[in-house]
Order: C-alpha cells, then sequence, then structure tokens
C-alpha cells in the first residue's frame, strides 16, 4: 500500500485515490485529421516499462485532484510527484 | 499425570489455577499457562494427528508456530469451530475441545494408515500423473481425489464473533519482543520515539526469559534475570506501546503492516461473551526493525518422524518454561551447541538422558566441557540410521559417519528412549524481509539465508539476521539500532555479555542410513509427507527451478507454510545438483505469515455494514407502503410494490396498467445529478455528448448520450438549461460517480481554458416524477398557479416554481412514453412532495410504481437502459439511434471511433425488438438467439436484454442485441432454452405509440 503525497494535501494513503494510467498521452487536437492507426495509437497504446513510468493519479477521495507521479514499477518507490500540465522530470 | 512429568514451575504456569480440557472425548487436566500442547505432553500424549498423504502417526513437534503436526479442530459448534489450529499456539483455557484432524475412524487406529503400505506406489507427482489421461475421466476421479484432500472442517453456520480494524501509526516498529527488540524499542525510546512493539506470545522476553543456565551473563546477571529488569523497565515506558498475543501478518510497501491481535482465545467460552475476539492492526510506520528470531531446524534422517522426535529448543522449553517433561528417557541428536543447552536443562529438571549424539567430530567449547563434565554420554562422529516405535518412539539406532559424510560404518547401537530431541541448527525467520520485498544472501558458515537489501526503512536484528550467540545478539542489536536511529550514544554501550561460543561446525542435509535410500522415510515436510526422495526423483525428472520442486512435491505448501522444511529441501536439491545453496535462490514468502480466520480480515464488514446503502428521501414511505427494493449502485430502489399477495408479475402488470390508463409516479431521486455551472458550460456539453447544445434555450431540457473514447455508448440523461450559464445534467443511478470523475478528468488534464466547474447534487434533492393521462390535472392540483398548456409548458421544459417555501424544479421529461412531470425539491422535503403527489393523486388512482415497472414502461418505447441494453461494446449505430449523432460538430468524445474500421463494420450486434410467436410466451434476459439450432457447432447470431410482458399490449417483448439485426427485420430466428425452443421474430425496437401522441397526455 503506498503512500502518496498529494500535491495538495499531503501524505495520503493510497487507498484515497485511484490510478489513471500511463500520463502525457495528450488527447489529438484534430482526431478526425488521423488515420486509424493513428488513432488507434492514441486510444489503445500504452506503454508498460520495468522501471520509471509517468502515470496519472487521481486523489478521489481527498481533493479530486489530478497529478502525475514518477513511480518506479520495479519496487514501487514513487521519485517524483508533479502536477498537471507540468513536464516529466528527468529521471 | 500417572508418570511423573511435571516439574515443579511456578514461574510461568499457575498451578494454582487447574483447567480442564477434552482431547478426543477424553477429559484431561492442565493449568493455567500452558498451551495446549504442553497440557497434552504433561499427560504423555504425543500423537496428536495423522500425516496427510500416509497417515502416518504424528506428534508434538515444536512449541510455536512452526508446527507441522500437532494441528488440530478446536470447539464442536457449527459455528464457532475451527480447523488447522496449531496446538502450540492455542493457551490452554478451561472447557477447550479439540480433536485430530485427518485420521478416521481414530487417531490411535486410522484406516488411511494403510497409505503407509502402499507408499511405494505414491511418489511425488502422483495424482499428476495418474488422473491426467483420459482427460474425460478428470470429472469421476474429481470427487474422490476432493475427498481425501483438505485438513479439517469448516464451520458451517454464520460466525457470531465479533472482528475489530484500527489504524495505527509509530516512529518505530518493533515486530518480535525477544531480547534483541527489547533492547531496541529501549534504545528507541530513550531517543524519545513513538514505539509500537509486537510480541506474538502471551510474554514478552522471547527464549532468554526462561533461560536457566549458568553460563550466559548479562553485566555479572544472570541473562534470565537481567532480562526481567529489563522489560519492567519498558511496560512502564510512556514511549512505547505493547501489544502482546498480536502477530504480524503481513509486511507491504512502504513500511504499510498488517497484524492480528487475539484477544478472548485464551479465554474460557463464558468469558468471551461480548468482546471483540480479534483485532487487525493497520500499520503505517516511519522505520521497522524486525526481531523476529530463528527457528530451529531439525535432521533430516530415517523415519525421523516418530511421536516423540521433537525439536531440542521445544524439548527445553517445556521443560524450563511450562515445567513439563516430554519424556522420561531422553536422548538428544544434534550438529551444533545449542543443544547442550536441552541437555543441562534436562539434567538441572532431573530428567534422564541417556546420550548426546552428535554428527560432528567433537567440540570443545564451555557449554559442551560443563555437559561432558556431567558425565553424560556423548556420542561423536554418529548419525542416527533408523528409528522404532509406530505410535511412539522406543528406540533409535545409531552409527558412525564415515569420513565424506554420506554413509555410515561400524556396528549398530540401539538406545533406548521415549524422546528424541534434534537439533539441525537455526534458521533466521526472514518470512517478513522477504514479504517486504528484501532481498536475501547466503551464509555459508551457517547455511543460513540472511537479510541482505532492501528498498524499505527497515532493519533486522538478533537472530532474525543470524546472530545466534548471546554476545553477538545484545552488540549488534545496540550497535545496528543506534546507526538505523543515527543515534550517537546509548545507555547500553558499556554492556558486559559471557556466553558460551560455538567453535566447530557440521552439516549434512540428509544423513545417510545403512539401508538405501529408496528404502528409507527421511521426511523433510512433515505435514505434506515429502522425503528426501520425493525430491530427488523430481529432480531426475527434470524439475530443476526450486519453485517447481516446491510445487511437484508439495514441499512447503502446507499450513506452516515449510517453516521446518524449506532449508532442508534447498540443501538436498543444492548437494544433488552440485549448485551453490546461494545461487539456487528461495521459494517465495507470501503473507500472511500464519493463517488469519476470514473474520479478521473482514472486521466490521459483514451483514448490514458489508457495503454501505444510500437511501432517498422518501425511502420510509416505501417501506411503509409494502415495497420491495432492489440494489442499484449502492442505492436501495422500490421495485415494486406487491398487494394483497401479489407475485411480482401480477404488481408489475397491475402498476404498469395503472401508469398508461390514469396515472403512476415514481421515486426518480437515485438519477445521477451534476450542477455545471461556469462561461464554458455549453461548450463543455458539446464536447462531452454526441448531440449539439449550442442553440438549447434557457428553461429547455434535452436528451443526451455519452460515449467514450473508443466510441462505445457510456451513460445517457437529460440535462436542463436552468441559465445562462448554468446547466443540470442528470446521469444513469448506476454510473453517476463514473461520469462525474470522467467530466473532471477531461476538465483538469484535456481542456483545462474551459471555464467550467462541476458539483454533485445528486444527494441534495429529491425526484418525484408523475406521469399518465392524468398527470397534468394532478399537477394542477398541487401547483394551482402553474400554467400547463402545452404552449406555456411544452413538453422537454423546465419551470421553477414555489409551493409554499419550497423550492420546485418541474421538468415535463418522460422516460415511459406518457405525459409526466418530475419534481425536483431539496431532499429534506422529498417525502412530503411524494406524499402531497400521492394525496393530489388520490382521485386518479395515483399508482406507485417501482424500477421493474419503469423499466418495462420504457421497453414498449424502446427507451435503452444503459448497462442493460448495452454492455461497452455498443456505438450509438449499434443501438440504431443514428439520430443523436451530431454531423456538424467537429469533435466530441469517441467521434473519431465512430469509423474506425471495426465500428464501421455492418456485421456488428445491432439492437432490435423481438417478439415471440406465442405472445404469451416471455423470453429469458441473457438468452441466446440463432438461426439454425441443427448445424453444429450453433452459430449465436446474439442475446436477448430486456424482456417483459406487456399488459397494454397483451403480448410479450423483448430487446436483443442481434449480429447484423438491421437487416434481419422481419426474419424469423430461434432461441432454444433448456427445455424447449422458442420460435421469435425480429421487429422494430418501438413497441408503443410509434407517432409519440401519449407524451401530450
Amino acid at each position: 500500500m503506498f503512500l502518496i503525497n498529494c500535491p495538495y494535501c499531503g501524505e495520503r494513503d493510497q487507498s484515497e485515490f485511484v490510478s489513471g494510467g500511463e500520463a502525457h498521452i495528450a488527447r489529438p487536437k484534430q482526431p478526425t485529421e488521423l488515420n486509424d492507426d493513428q488513432w488507434a495509437e492514441y486510444l489503445f497504446m500504452r506503454k508498460n516499462i520495468k522501471g520509471i513510468q509517468f502515470e496519472r493519479w487521481n486523489h478521489a477521495h481527498g481533493c479530486r485532484k489530478w497529478f502525475n507521479v514518477a513511480r518506479d514499477t520495479s519496487n514501487d518507490k514513487i521519485e517524483k510527484i508533479y502536477k498537471m500540465g507540468e513536464q516529466p522530470p528527468k529521471l | 499425570m500417572s508418570k511423573n512429568l511435571r516439574i515443579n514451575n511456578k514461574q510461568f504456569v499457575d498451578e494454582t489455577r487447574k483447567l480442564s480440557f477434552i482431547f478426543n472425548g477424553k477429559k484431561l487436566y492442565g493449568y493455567k499457562g500452558d498451551t495446549l500442547a504442553s497440557a497434552l505432553l504433561s499427560n504423555d500424549i504425543h500423537l496428536v494427528g495423522r500425516s496427510f498423504k500416509y497417515h502416518r502417526p504424528r506428534g508434538i513437534m515444536t512449541s510455536g508456530s512452526e508446527e507441522p503436526n500437532a494441528i488440530l479442530q478446536i470447539g464442536n459448534d457449527d459455528a464457532l469451530t475451527e480447523p488447522n489450529v496449531r496446538a502450540t499456539e492455542i493457551e490452554l483455557y478451561d472447557g477447550l475441545i479439540c480433536n485430530s484432524q485427518n485420521c478416521w475412524p481414530s487417531v490411535n487406529f486410522d484406516i488411511g494408515g494403510i497409505n503407509n503400505l502402499l507408499s511405494p506406489l505414491l511418489p511425488a507427482g502422483f495424482y499428476y500423473k495418474t488422473f491426467m489421461w483420459p482427460a474425460s475421466f478428470w470429472e469421476k476421479y474429481e470427487y474422490f481425489i476432493r475427498k481425501s484432500a483438505g485438513l479439517g472442517k469448516s464451520p458451517t453456520k454464520q460466525d457470531p464473533d465479533m472482528y475489530d480494524h484500527r489504524y495505527m501509526h509509530c516512529d518505530i516498529l518493533i515486530v518480535g519482543g525477544g531480547v534483541s527488540g527489547l533492547i531496541a524499542a529501549k534504545i528507541a525510546s530513550d531517543d524519545n520515539k513513538k514505539v509500537l512493539l509486537l510480541e506474538d506470545k502471551e510474554l514478552l522476553g522471547g527464549s532468554l526469559i526462561y533461560d536457566d543456565n549458568d553460563i550466559s551473563k548479562i553485566d555479572n546477571q544472570k541473562s534470565s534475570e537481567w532480562l526481567k529488569k529489563l522489560i519492567e523497565n519498558i511496560k512502564n515506558d510512556k514511549n512505547i506501546i505493547i501489544k502482546t498475543r498480536t502477530s504480524l501478518a503481513a509486511y507491504h510497501n512502504y513500511n504499510f503492516l498488517l497484524a492480528r491481535q487475539n484477544l478472548t482465545d485464551h479465554l474460557s467460552v463464558n468469558d468471551r461473551n461480548n468482546k471483540i475476539r480479534q483485532r487487525l492492526y493497520k500499520i503505517r510506520a516511519k522505520k521497522v526493525i524486525i526481531s523476529t528470531g530463528a527457528i530451529e531446524r531439525p535432521q533430516v534422517f530415517h523415519n525421523n518422524d516418530r511421536p516423540g522426535i521433537m525439536l531440542a529448543s521445544a524439548v527445553k522449553k517445556y521443560i524450563d518454561y511450562y515445567g513439563v517433561r516430554c519424556g522420561l528417557e531422553n536422548v538428544i541428536f544434534t550438529n551444533n551447541d545449542s543443544a547442550y543447552e536441552t541437555a543441562l536443562s534436562l539434567h538441572k529438571s532431573g530428567t534422564k538422558l541417556n546420550a548426546i549424539v552428535d554428527i560432528r567430530e567433537n567440540s570443545s567449547s564451555e557449554i559442551v566441557n560443563k555437559v561432558k563434565s556431567l558425565g553424560i554420554q556423548i556420542y561423536w562422529n554418529h548419525t542416527i540410521a533408523n528409528t522404532k516405535g509406530y505410535k511412539r518412539i522406543n528406540k533409535v539406532t545409531i552409527m558412525k559417519l564415515n569420513d565424506k559424510g554420506n554413509d555410515v560404518i561400524g556396528k549398530k547401537i540401539e538406545l533406548n528412549c521415549d524422546c528424541l530431541a534434534i537439533s539441525g541448527g537455526w534458521t533466521p525467520m526472514v518470512h517478513l524481509f522477504t514479504q517486504s520485498g528484501g532481498k536475501l544472501k547466503f551464509d555459508n558458515k551457517d547455511n543460513i539465508f540472511v537479510p541482505d537489501k532492501t528498498n524499505l526503512n527497515q532493519l533486522s536484528i538478533g537472530s532474525a539476521k543470524g546472530d545466534f550467540e548471546l554476545d553477538d545478539v545484545l552488540k549488534n542489536s545496540i550497535k545496528d539500532t543506534k546507526k538505523f536511529l543515527q543515534i550517537e550514544n546509548s545507555n547500553y554501550d558499556k554492556i558486559d555479555v559471557q556466553c558460551s561460543k560455538e567453535k566447530e561446525k557440521k552439516n549434512i542435509w540428509l544423513l545417510p542410513s545403512d539401508k538405501p535410500l529408496s528404502k528409507t522415510k527421511p521426511f523433510l515436510d512433515y505435514q505434506n509427507d515429502s522425503t528426501a526422495k520425493d525430491i530427488k526423483l523430481a529432480l531426475r525428472e527434470g524439475f530443476k527451478s526450486i519453485e517447481h520442486v516446491k510445487r511437484y512435491t508439495t514441499t512447503g505448501m502446507g499450513t506452516d507454510q515449510g517453516k521446518l522444511a524449506n532449508m532442508h529441501a534447498l540443501g538436498i536439491v543444492a548437494d544433488t545438483t552440485n549448485t551453490n545453496m546461494g545461487d539456487l535462490g528461495t521459494t517465495t514468502f507470501r503473507p500472511p505469515y500464519t493463517p488469519l480466520t476470514f473474520g479478521t480480515i473482514v472486521g466490521r464488514n459483514v451483514g448490514q455494514f458489508f457495503d454501505i446503502f444510500r437511501k432517498t428521501p422518501m425511502h420510509e414511505w416505501h417501506v411503509d407502503n409494502n415495497a420491495k427494493f432492489e440494489n442499484v449502485g449502492q442505492w436501495k430502489r422500490a421495485w415494486y410494490y406487491p398487494k394483497d399477495g401479489e407475485t411480482m408479475h401480477d404488481a408489475v402488470q397491475r402498476e404498469s396498467k395503472a401508469a398508461r390508463e390514469s396515472s403512476g409516479i415514481l421515486d426518480a431521486s437515485t438519477l445521477g445529478k451534476i450542477d455545471i455551472q461556469g462561461t464554458d458550460a455549453n461548450e463543455f456539453l458539446n464536447r462531452v455528448y454526441t448531440n449539439a447544445w449550442s442553440k438549447l434555450q434557457i428553461g429547455k431540457c434535452r436528451y443526451g448520450l455519452m460515449l467514450n473514447e473508443d466510441g462505445m455508448v457510456y451513460d445517457d440523461g437529460v440535462t436542463t438549461k436552468l441559465g445562462e450559464n448554468h446547466y443540470l445534467m442528470t446521469t444513469t443511478t448506476g454510473g453517476a460517480a463514473n461520469v462525474m470523475s470522467k467530466l473532471e478528468d477531461y476538465l483538469q488534464t484535456e481542456w483545462p481554458e474551459l471555464n467550467v466547474f462541476l458539483t454533485s447534487v445528486t444527494d441534495h434533492y429529491a425526484t418525484a416524477s408523475v406521469c399518465g393521462p392524468n398527470a397534468k390535472k394532478i399537477i394542477n392540483k398541487i401547483f394551482k398557479d402553474l400554467d400547463l398548456s402545452d404552449e406555456s409548458f411544452p413538453h422537454m421544459s423546465f419551470k421553477e416554481v414555489k409551493l409554499g417555501n419550497i423550492n420546485c424544479r418541474v421538468m415535463r421529461i418522460s422516460f415511459t412514453g406518457e405525459l409526466s412531470y418530475e419534481i425536483n425539491v431539496e431532499a429534506s422535503y422529498g417525502k412530503y412532495i411524494w406524499e402531497k403527489c400521492i394525496e393530489a393523486g388520490k382521485e386518479f388512482n395515483i399508482t406507485p410504481y417501482g424500477t421493474e415497472t419503469m423499466h418495462l414502461l420504457r421497453a414498449e418505447k424502446g427507451f435503452i437502459i444503459v448497462g442493460q441494453d448495452t454492455d461497452g461494446t455498443m456505438t450509438p449505430v449499434d443501438l440504431q439511434m443514428d439520430w443523436i449523432i451530431s454531423k456538424k460538430k467537429y469533435d466530441f468524445i469517441g467521434k473519431r471511433s465512430l469509423y474506425r474500421s471495426d465500428t464501421i463494420r455492418e456485421d456488428r450486434k445491432q439492437l432490435v425488438g423481438l417478439l415471440t410467436d406465442d405472445p404469451n410466451e416471455i423470453l429469458e434476459e441473457g438468452a441466446q438467439i440463432v438461426k439454425d439450432e441443427n448445424k453444429k457447432p450453433i452459430n449465436m447470431l446474439g442475446h436477448v436484454t430486456s424482456s417483459y410482458f406487456s399488459p397494454t399490449l397483451k403480448k410479450s417483448i423483448a430487446l436483443a442485441v442481434l449480429k447484423e439485426g438491421k437487416k434481419l427485420k422481419g426474419q424469423k430466428l430461434l432461441v432454444p432454452m433448456i427445455d424447449k425452443t422458442i420460435k421469435v421474430t425480429v421487429s422494430d425496437t418501438v413497441f408503443l405509440d410509434k407517432e409519440n401522441e401519449r407524451i401530450n397526455g
């Protein structure tokens, strides 16, 4: 069970949060311009890496804010937490 | 107690409090302070169970949680009985009833014992090999295999006990209240840290507390006396919270740990009333110190499983702690010095020790010299080649080892004994360390795995870390704790410790016998009956990974999880394959460390607390009016209101007829409601719904369909424009929370530029929906000044009116196809407005109807229910709802997916209506639809999603999803059921009032 440092509320138990999958996948601004393969890339393709993975988390049972987490999937260590819209840290 | 097995021992056992208990139907006695195991042993009972596979007689072997044999069924009550309880862990209480498991008709005479004679036919993997073929026979085998599998009986009635959960937070969590844990606790407390100290036994002190030899000294005091003072000190320490009878079950990441405290299991049944039985602590610790100690290993030799063969440390504890002799004629078999402490305890208590058999060539440590000086016979460089005695050991045969230690030489010597104390060295309890993700390293000197690398803020100390001698335990624990807590000095820096130091070590994983291996039974895992032979067989058959060997031989897979067996299994694999044990690795240690009851895991979340449920403000009225309820998400919704013994079918027919012919009323308060405000609210609606919202005027309502980005229907509902930048969105009852978080997600992450604010107001408003030809008259009676004419208040519009002081939002919208008004009021007025409607509608026979009738009424109109007629694979086109997809909008959620190669396929499943040829035949929801029953395999074309008997149409109607359904209108198809085949015709989805005339009353 993680201890997650919500950028708005501070350290809280994982049970207050939900994970929203991979971060930094922006919704295409002009979906109609994309062919099926390009759209499928946005819609379905997600990374599953061993090591540092950038993820979206939501403090669902708290402030309801979304934020980004850089987590090492090999040991679940959270390396960095940063707000929506910020660039991923270099780790 | 005919034999003189009790030693006068008043320290830990209260001989003034005699307790009676029943074992296998026989009444026996013990004392307060005994465990069930020590009480049985004091009654000269060793044989307590039969082994799992061969049904060999087995006796108490240990004094702790590693016990493989003495697992008993406690209690004989259908609700309270508990299987697989270790006799070594349960404290004796007055009136305890227990029985042996896995034997029939009795532990002394067990029919299954024949398996022991058949054992050559039952090698490792026997079940896998024998019952694999022919595959179709499995169903026949299964019944018999299941019958012989499993240990003990589960309770058959509901558990009446109470269980509890509690969160705890601390600076330092210390797991294990032995000497190393205690001294770490004191050092941490002296540094002003908040300490939580867990101990699974009743008393603190570990094994040192009953140490009674004259060699170990701390600060020139007897070690146990010194320890008692430390414990007193700790008990009065305000920084330290002590939880005894509390065992750590699981150690998760981020120092999150679960511990189970036993609160009443040691009390007599009458004293347990209204008390919480067990409590689960959910602990978040800044730092964790693991001081769980070590467990002694047995030795692996021919017939090493007879009742009366016990761990040397257990024999010592039964004497020194419980005051119980395990036998009157003892032999010790060891490969290390620790068993000599048992020799001293036996000697001091005046218990006969016939000999010590030691596989080492010699030893000259202080403790061994002391035993030598007492004149006790020691056979150096000898092993036990065989033992005798079926239900209790009575003889051992010893022989000399050859130079390599792989064979025996010389003549056999027979020694009498009724108790054989064995020691094969010690294994640190690293279970928690590895559970937490820590990596182990192998220590060649002691043949043990010790903690190495960890990502967490934790420390292992004492024998859990591999320190076994008192001076190492204390000095290293002090040193490591100081470093871990970043403390310069402690009060224990000058501690003076004296103890015997072991000088010679020798280890043989599988000891030789004069018989060939194939003729012997050297047991590794007592509970699962796996022997060294099984391990070797698995290796011969090509299993290499230790995880595979474990599963094939079932070594370490019992309720004891291989606490005794694992190291020997690894050792034998390493020896046989010429591998270094360190390279072999260990099997995975999984939580819980010791088994937990389901009650502890569930805690208070049972019965009505299993899940929270939500009630509408009108709930009491529904209850008073005999409503049956159904669960929709967490809501309790009125399902139907049976009158005078009506069945559900009867009630639904009556309710729906009333709604169509005069008037009905539905509690629609559960629908999700989201208040949307902001200057970009309209743009936001355009992006989340498939249809266009730009032209919606204030005071108007519109139905909207929401998709997922993959183009599949996600939710639907009516949204009302309350003001220029103010909307009220309704969602499905079950989807409300998901819709809310999905919309928030888009606002926060994809469209942060939009000025929109969402507030969930589901609980803030109650909704009464009045429908039917007389609805207008009823509403008119309640709101006398409200102009209900079609010109002023048309379908899909909204008005805000006052009823006294109550603000009412009245929407003219319809989910039934009838003229219909929804009155929304603040939740606290919900019941008032409902009763007002009932009162006003009395003359029109206003009939409350539930969700079942609502489903029927909307199905007659072909209105979908998201989640019933859709399942996350239906696009609006599949639902024949093309009309709701805006052609003009550049984008909305899911738009691009509507013309992916997959979603434009014409042979997708599409929503259709179905009419049965026999109008009285009602289809089952979920039933499969086929074209041809005879051609096998039968091609499934789709399934029924909604099905009812319509009293208005006087026939059965159904909605279904059907492959290429749009093209199949008018076609005859089949719905095969278990006892018949129903003929159906594909129809339009709208069954009633295709012209939409009824919504105008």
